[in-house]
């Protein structure tokens, strides 16, 4: 058995790590989050020459070819420094699903220009409140055309293509569902940016009147491809979690240790000590469940939906609980502009929902289990 | 990032298996396979008697203490083959339970400590399971703060005279031998003034009290010594370094990894599954639903994280001070399941009857015995202390008696 990342992968996270402490500081995800640029393009290149972008694409298709362990790698250090670029929605959601739905023709077309940062992609599936399900999904196509509004979409705003979860029937069933996807740069697409408790990645409501759209995947598997897309990107934004869970835990450490108060260090204080353990508790065990996860992704093993909804789960609960705490170890100071605690505490809350909440991916695993101990 | 053995392991697993399948009791199977928190009890027979049998088998075979030297009784076996050994034996590993502190704890340190000739007189009937062994650490008045212990161990020539109480004691009542730590100079401060010693637990003046817990068991006992002698050469390290030697034994306690931790996770999914409640099944509802997919994750991510050991083992790292998240985890763990599933009961959560109560009375059983795994081996304060300080780097707890000599440090407060 050898449950943790190659020698080689380790070295591409410590490169991934350099690139990023040099180029992602978190004044640049003020700058960003403070409405002063939708991304940072300088950074979304960088990453593009890095082969960061493409790092799982196919090498006919512009990438590095190197696989989803690899991918986990660099997830990973987005996640530790909050880095702004569009990473989830182009990377996990719509490369995962061209590169598992798409023809030969739409893998050429796109995968070259998300490898190489020219295109920037989303998934639009989500229209207002409630989790992913087939019922909720009321934007149509018909005739080629989507009509309908989306929201949030997450970087909505910025991306020049959309895969969109649209309804093809009436009978409310998984089948009617099918993917599509729509240039978001073309006619009947209107965008509107929505504020949101994480400025540094823009969400939007974009609304689509019979707008060009071309199928992904055959034309009743939508749901089903959905679901696979959903289980993947899972996945990899676990390990984004779980990066940025460490920088908070970090962070509230080193605090702890530096900052003074009844004449003694505030870490040396059993109630703070005993803060910080919890923090590296559910840490390492988001860290093991993902381990897990990309196991399971990076063989596409049957346990995927399993190991999926259990690392997706146990990251969202230690990112959420490792930045709210860090913020409680960094006292007023953590409530201040100024400290970058509130950066952990906005990513934490958003990418809990970002995938549809914690009680949606609750019920998957449960029903994964006993679907499981049935069989 | 894989699951599989190299093709050493995998030779060694075969054979394992092979040997476990033809030799092992499976007349037990289908008792040691049910859920047992605390003290394991079989209907069908005695456990010692069971556990010693199954153990002498082991041991002539040549699969007993497997990292242990074979001069010892030990087969000389890598970490990583332990931990594949311990996967393979299942259930039946239940029935090392009352070697566990003999051959996990006092083994290691006789190792370390012991005269050649002892070593070799002791250690292969530790091994093979006919004598069993205790530690004797703990008292009434040093439990988390071990180091301020009272029973004294003073010197009489060429013997010593240990007078006092230990309590805690687990499995005493069946031991033949143990490992105690005394205090030697009460003039030094309190961890530089002690001693260890092993003894024979049939010595004159040592009296053993099964203690009845809590949950009406008795594992633990209260050991009493007066005036008990033993010769100096079964002094474990030097005078007054007792301390030291006391941390050997207690870091052989953290390699003991993974295959034993319980959760509960399991028995309560199970039960889930099957309890019918007002509105359908327990599974079907919702908070039900969210809980145990908390808890779910919990327990995979100890099984993992567990993983994640033994491939540090199997490159040849020794599991950290990380591993103390096991019992921190499962402990409060249990109690909580244990809560719930009384609670999604109702009124009848209450029953303690086997035949009379949904899930056979196992998670009454677990309600009653879940506090001790939150104190046993270090309590979940001390636990976090050791992840802040030792993984963390936070600073120790501040000690005001540590330079103090033992002799005048308050013992009561105001």
């Amino acid at each position: 058995m050898n449950f943790e990342f190659s020698d080689d992968q380790k070295q591409l996270r410590d490169q991934a790590r350099r690139y990023l402490a040099e180029h992602s500081p978190s004044k640049a995800v003020r700058s960003v989050l403070e409405g002063k640029a939708p991304y940072d393009k300088a950074l979304w290149k960088g990453l593009a020459e890095m082969g960061f972008l493409g790092v799982a694409i196919p090498e006919e298709f512009g990438g590095a070819g190197a696989g989803h362990l690899e991918l986990c790698v660099i997830a990973e250090e987005i996640g530790r420094v909050l880095a702004p670029v569009p990473f989830a929605s182009t990377i996990y959601l719509a490369t995962e699903a061209i590169m598992l739905a798409g023809s030969d023709e739409q893998k050429a077309k796109w995968l070259p220009k998300i490898a190489s940062g020219e295109a920037i992609g989303t998934l639009a599936l989500f229209e207002g409140a409630g989790n992913p399900s087939p019922k909720g999904i009321n934007v149509s196509v018909s005739q080629g055309a989507v009509s309908g509004t989306k929201k949030p979409v997450p970087d909505g705003a910025i991306a020049d293509f959309a895969i969109v979860v649209a309804r093809t029937g009436s009978t409310g069933r998984e089948t009617d569902i099918g993917l599509f996807i729509v240039d978001l740069n073309g006619a009947g697409v209107t965008r509107k940016s929505l504020a949101n408790i994480d400025q540094a990645h823009g969400q939007a409501e974009i609304t689509f009147d019979k707008a060009k759209a071309e199928p992904l995947g055959a034309a009743n598997e939508g749901w089903s491809i959905l679901t696979r897309v959903l289980d993947r990107a899972a996945v990899l934004m676990a390990f984004e979690q779980v990066g940025g869970a460490d920088r908070a835990l970090e962070m509230g450490r080193d605090y702890a240790l530096d900052r003074i108060a009844f004449g003694r260090q505030i870490g040396s204080f059993q109630a703070v000590k005993h803060l910080l353990a919890d923090m590296y508790v559910s840490a390492t065990l988001a860290r093991s469940n993902c381990y897990y996860g990309a196991w399971a992704l990076s063989t596409d093993a049957a346990e995927l939906p399993e190991a999926a909804a259990g690392a997706r789960i146990s990251a969202t609960q230690a990112f959420q609980h490792c930045a709210k705490n860090n913020n409680q170890v960094h006292g007023g100071m953590g409530f201040t502009w100024e400290f970058d605690c509130h950066l952990y505490y906005r990513r934490a809350n958003a990418l809990a929902l970002a995938l549809g909440s914690l009680s949606y991916w609750e019920n998957q695993l449960i029903d994964r289990m006993r679907l499981r101990n049935a069989g | 990032m894989n699951f599989d053995d190299t093709p050493q392991e995998a030779a060694f697993r075969a054979e394992a298996r092979a040997w476990i399948q033809a030799n092992a009791p499976r007349h037990l199977e289908p008792e040691l396979s049910e859920p047992s928190v605390g003290r394991i009890k079989l209907r069908s027979g005695d456990i010692l008697t069971e556990s010693k049998k199954w153990q002498k088998k082991k041991a002539e075979a040549g699969w007993a203490c497997l990292h242990w030297p074979k001069e010892y009784g030990g087969r000389g076996a890598s970490p990583i083959e332990r931990v594949i050994w311990q996967q393979e034996e299942g259930v039946f590993i239940k029935l090392e339970s009352v070697f566990l502190i003999g051959q996990g704890m006092c083994g290691p340190t006789m190792m370390a400590y012991a005269g050649e000739d002892d070593k070799k007189k002791y250690l292969p009937k530790l091994a093979s399971g006919e004598n069993i062994w205790c530690q004797l650490f703990s008292e009434p008045a040093a439990g988390s703060d071990v180091a301020g212990l009272r029973t004294r161990a003073e010197r009489k020539g060429d013997d010593w005279i240990i007078n006092g109480q230990k309590v805690w004691t687990t499995g005493a009542h069946f031991s033949d031998y143990g490992i105690v730590i005394t205090r030697t100079d009460p003039a030094q401060p309190k961890h530089k003034g002690l001693t260890m010693f092993f003894l024979d637990m049939k010595s004159p003046g040592v009296v053993v009290k099964p203690i009845k817990q809590a949950n009406g068991q008795a594992e633990f006992n209260e050991v009493y010594f007066t005036d008990v002698k033993i010769p100096d050469s079964q002094r474990l390290g030097k005078v007054n370094d007792g301390w030291n030697v006391s941390l050997t034994t207690l870091m052989n306690e953290r390699m003991s990894i993974g295959a034993r931790i319980v959760t509960g996770v399991p028995e309560m999914f199970d039960f889930c599954s099957k309890l019918m409640l007002e509105d359908g099944l327990a599974i079907d509802d919702k908070n039900v639903r969210s809980k145990l997919a908390s808890w779910a994750v919990k327990a995979s991510g100890l099984k993992y994280t567990s993983y994640r050991s033994i491939s540090a083992l199997s490159r040849g790292e020794r599991p950290g001070p990380e591993n103390s998240i096991g019992k921190l985890v499962s402990g409060s763990m249990l109690q909580d399941i244990a809560m719930f599933a009384l609670d999604l009961q109702g009124a009848a959560g209450v029953l303690n009857d086997a035949d009379a109560v949904a899930g056979a009375g196992q998670f009454q059983s677990m309600l009653l015995r879940s506090p001790a795994t939150r104190v046993e081996g270090g309590t979940d304060e001390i636990l976090r202390n050791i992840i802040a300080e030792r993984v963390l780097g936070l600073p120790g707890d501040i000690r005001v008696d540590k330079d103090v000599p033992f002799n005048a440090i308050p013992t009561k407060g105001r």
